[in-house]
C-alpha cells in the first residue's frame, strides 16, 4: 500500500513542478466555459447546466488524452520505468497509483469550474441534485477516458502516437452514441445491433447520469470500462516494461 | 547470497545472455567484465527483477527473482546503466520518493539522508533538478538512491562511468569501503577499475561465462597486464 502511496503522489506532484498542469488547467477552463456560452446558456434562459455539461465528452475526448499520454509513454523513453520497477513496488501497485492520481487532476479540474454552478445559483433557483449528479458522471467519463488513455500511453513509448490513438478510441465510443451515427448505422445494421452499439457508447451512459438519474447499469458501465482498461494496462505493462 | 543458476535471456534471434552460472558471498565485490554487449547489463537487470529471465533461476538472499521480485527489490540496492531517475525533481525530492517506496521513515530517513547525502558527495545540488544535473552528478544521485536502505546486496552497473578522475577514485573507495560487510556485483569495462575494487573477476562475451578468476590470480596465469588478459580472453575465445 505505501508504494501505491508513493508512486500516487510523486505522479500527482509532478503535475504541478511541470508546465502541464496549469496548461492543462487554462485551456480546459478556458474552452469549457467558452463554449458553455456559446451553446446559448443566456438564451436558454434556464438556471442548469446542461449547456457546460453538453460539451464536456467533446472536450474530454482532447483533454483527456493529453493529461494520459504521458503517463507510461514518458516513463519508458526517459527509462525511469527502469527504476521504477527495480523498487518494491508491483505493476499493478504503479498502474493503480499513477491512474489515480491522474484521476484526481482531473477531478481538481473539475472543482475549478465552480464559478459555473455558482453564476447558476446566482441567476436562479437550480435543481443542485441535478448539478452533483452532473459532475459525478463527468467525473466518471474523465475516469474511463483516462483508463483509456493510460492503456494508449502503455502501448507506445512515443507520446503522440499514445495521444492520437486514445483519441481516435475516446472519440469512436463517444461518437457511437450521438444519434447521427445511429440514425445512419440503423439504415443498414439490424436494430439489435445499433441499440448495443449504443449502450457501449460513453454518450448514453454520460447522458443518462446527467438527467439525475443514477442507474447501476450506467454505474456499471464506467466501473467496468475502468476495471477493464486498467488491468489491460497492466498485463501490457508487464509484458513490456523492459522493451 | 546471491546465486545465479544457468541464467538464459534473449531477445527475438539475440541470445544476451546465455546460461550463466555464479555465487556471490558476503565480503566479495564481484566485477563483470566484457566488451560491449557481452550481456553484462542484461544478466544485471535480471538480478534486479527488470527482465524476466527465459530459463534458469537466480536468488538473492534467498528470495527467488520471479517467485519473491518484490522481496528481492525490498533487499537490493540497483544502479541502473544509465541511472535513470524523474528529471523533474529536485534530488531531495527523488530520495525522498526512494525512502517513501522503501519505507524508510521518521527518524531512520533523516539518518539515511544524512549519511548517503555527504558519502555520494550531492550536498551541493541537494535542491536542484535532476534535469540540470551533469552526468557525474546524476551517476553519484543513483548512486545514493541505492545506498539509501543500507541494502545487503548492491548491484552496479558501470558506477563510475561519466565521472572524472577524482569522482572515480571516491567512488571506489566508497565501494572498497562497503565491501567486507556487503555482497557487490560492480560491472564496468574499466579494467583499472577491477584492480582497484574487486576481490574477483567474471570476464563474460556473448552472454557466456569465459572466465571465473580473481584479478590477481589472472594476472599470474597469463603473465601480463589486466588489459591484454582480456584482450586475450576475449578474442581468442570468441572467435
Amino acid at each position: 500500500m505505501h508504494s501505491f502511496w508513493a508512486v500516487f503522489k510523486r505522479e500527482l506532484k509532478s503535475y504541478f513542478t511541470t508546465p502541464i498542469a496549469y496548461v492543462f488547467l487554462v485551456i480546459f477552463l478556458f474552452f469549457s466555459g467558452y463554449l458553455t456560452f456559446k451553446q446559448g446558456f443566456f438564451e436558454m434562459r434556464q438556471a442548469d447546466m446542461r449547456a457546460f455539461f453538453m460539451n464536456l465528452p467533446l472536450l474530454f475526448v482532447f483533454m483527456v488524452p493529453s493529461a494520459a499520454m504521458r503517463l507510461w509513454a514518458e516513463e519508458r523513453r526517459v527509462g525511469s520505468i527502469e527504476l521504477l520497477f527495480t523498487l518494491p513496488i508491483t505493476v499493478t501497485q504503479a498502474v493503480l497509483g499513477k491512474f489515480f492520481a491522474a484521476w484526481l487532476f482531473l477531478a481538481i479540474a473539475l472543482v475549478l469550474t465552480f464559478p459555473m454552478p455558482i453564476t447558476v445559483c446566482y441567476l436562479g433557483d437550480p435543481d443542485i441534485g441535478l448539478i452533483i449528479t452532473g459532475y459525478l458522471g463527468s467525473l466518471l467519463m474523465a475516469g474511463g477516458f483516462l483508463a483509456i488513455g493510460c492503456f494508449f500511453s502503455v502501448v507506445s513509448k512515443n507520446q503522440v502516437i499514445s495521444f492520437v490513438l486514445s483519441v481516435v478510441a475516446c472519440a469512436v465510443l463517444v461518437f457511437a452514441g450521438r444519434p447521427t451515427t445511429l440514425n445512419y448505422l440503423s439504415t443498414f445494421f439490424p436494430a439489435g445491433l445499433v441499440s448495443a452499439i449504443e449502450t457501449m457508447s460513453f454518450q448514453t451512459h454520460f447522458e443518462s447520469i446527467q438527467k439525475g438519474v443514477l442507474e447501476f447499469k450506467d454505474l456499471s458501465y464506467f466501473v467496468l470500462l475502468i476495471v477493464g482498461w486498467i488491468a489491460a494496462s497492466s498485463i501490457v505493462l508487464d509484458e513490456r516494461k523492459a522493451s | 547470497m546471491i546465486s545465479v543458476k544457468e541464467l538464459r535471456r534473449s531477445f527475438g534471434p539475440l541470445v544476451a545472455v546465455d546460461g550463466i552460472s555464479f555465487d556471490v558471498e558476503k565480503g566479495q565485490v564481484l566485477g563483470l567484465l566484457g566488451p560491449n554487449g557481452a550481456g553484462k547489463t542484461t544478466a544485471m537487470r535480471m538480478l534486479a527483477c527488470f527482465l524476466k529471465p527465459d530459463s534458469g533461476t537466480a536468488t538473492v538472499c534467498g528470495y527467488d527473482v520471479l517467485k519473491n521480485s518484490v522481496e528481492v527489490r525490498r533487499l537490493l540496492g540497483y544502479l541502473a546503466e544509465n541511472s535513470p531517475a524523474y528529471n523533474e525533481m529536485t534530488v531531495g525530492g527523488f530520495l525522498e520518493f526512494v525512502c517513501d517506496v522503501r519505507q524508510v521513515k521518521g527518524k531512520d530517513r533523516k539518518q539515511a539522508l544524512d549519511r548517503v547525502v555527504p558519502m555520494c558527495s550531492i550536498e551541493s545540488v541537494y535542491h536542484q533538478t535532476i534535469e540540470t544535473l551533469s552526468k557525474g552528478y546524476r551517476r553519484r544521485v543513483g548512486l545514493a538512491q541505492a545506498l539509501i536502505h543500507d541494502p545487503d546486496v548492491l548491484i552496479l552497473d558501470e558506477p563510475t562511468d561519466g565521472l572524472d578522475p577524482n569522482q572515480k577514485h571516491e567512488v571506489r573507495e566508497l565501494i572498497s569501503g562497503m565491501a567486507k560487510d556487503k555482497c557487490i556485483i560492480v560491472s564496468t569495462h574499466i579494467l583499472e577499475e577491477v584492480e582497484a575494487v574487486c576481490s574477483r573477476t567474471i570476464i563474460i562475451s556473448r552472454g557466456r561465462i569465459l572466465v571465473d578468476s580473481t584479478p590477481k590470480k589472472l594476472k599470474e596465469k597469463y603473465k601480463c597486464s589486466l588489459d591484454e588478459v582480456f584482450r586475450k580472453i576475449t578474442k581468442t575465445k570468441v572467435a
